[in-house]
């Protein structure tokens, strides 16, 4: 399993993600690395189709699909909870389903 | 490096996403003036906004009023420019003022960081508070309710407990 973590710097939000993703891998009794990559220019976020911070993709897959496709950006990336609230991070269902 | 507490609030004309401009002398009947660094885009502001309008909504017999101003560059965002920042107000139905410091002068004069960032000032426009509105972005998870504890201090006439805390969210986004 190949599991990626692309973060800006700027967004203060990536090692929460980083916690909770390992937790659940911990939980799941999962071996994968982290692949952490740091997004520090708009040109590099052009590159990697990068939505925002953090952006978490599993074997290539964004976690959030619905949001894999906004404007590449140096900017915090918004979450959609299944409870309609709003999260820098991704949800711990999400982040279940992508590894699953 | 935001003012320091018990410094006086900044001067400031600014337009409203209501149509009309707000200056600070606009609120001078207010005895505790909440000034939040804010915006569009940024989740952690929008993990906040509900929590801001309770308390608006709860102060407000108090003769406590918020305004949100937003300072952020619109051409990297143009999420956050003055046209969208009237859509989110309208759809979001805000209760308090949401401004837009189109030269960034007044994120300057506070010395703002992040979105959201808070700045109570009381009946004398002194800074009484300055940091998050409460502990945790997650609302569910919340033991600290730093805005409210601040508020309820001003309203007694004494200093908060707290009166400084490291705020969470967004980096402003300054003009390059």
């Amino acid at each position: 399993m190949k599991i990626e973590l692309l973060y800006w710097a700027g967004c203060p939000s990536h090692p929460e993600a980083l916690e909770l993703l390992q937790t659940l891998l911990a939980e799941r009794g999962l071996e994968a690395n982290v692949d952490l990559r740091e997004v520090r220019t708009d040109e590099e976020a052009q590159t990697l189709h990068f939505p925002g911070s953090p952006t978490i993709r599993v074997n290539g897959r964004d976690v959030d699909a619905a949001g894999a496709e906004g404007r590449p950006a140096l900017t915090c990336r918004i979450y959609h909870l299944a409870d309609g609230r709003v999260s820098p991070i991704p949800s711990r269902e999400q982040l279940q389903e992508a590894l699953a | 490096m935001s003012i320091a507490i018990a410094q006086t609030a900044p001067t400031f004309t600014l337009p409203g996403v209501d149509g009309r401009d707000h200056s600070l002398d606009d609120y001078r009947d207010a005895r505790a003036l909440v000034l939040v660094q804010s915006c569009n885009h940024c989740p952690y502001v929008r993990a906040w906004e509900g929590r801001l309008m309770a308390i608006q909504r709860d102060y407000i017999e108090r003769d406590v009023r918020i305004v949100a101003i937003s300072s952020n560059d619109v051409a990297n965002h143009p999420e956050d420019s003055f046209e969208q920042m009237q859509m989110r107000a309208r759809e979001q139905r805000f209760n308090f003022d949401y401004l837009y410091d189109e030269s960034q002068s007044i994120a300057r004069a506070l010395g703002s960081a992040r979105t959201p960032e808070v700045f109570v000032f009381d009946g004398n426009r002194s800074l009484a508070y300055h940091g998050s509105i409460d502990d945790n972005r997650d609302e569910t998870a919340v033991t600290s309710r730093y805005l409210r504890d601040a508020l309820d201090a001003v309203l007694s006439g004494v200093v908060p407990a707290v009166a400084d805390t490291p705020p969470v969210g967004c980096t402003v986004k300054w003009q390059s």
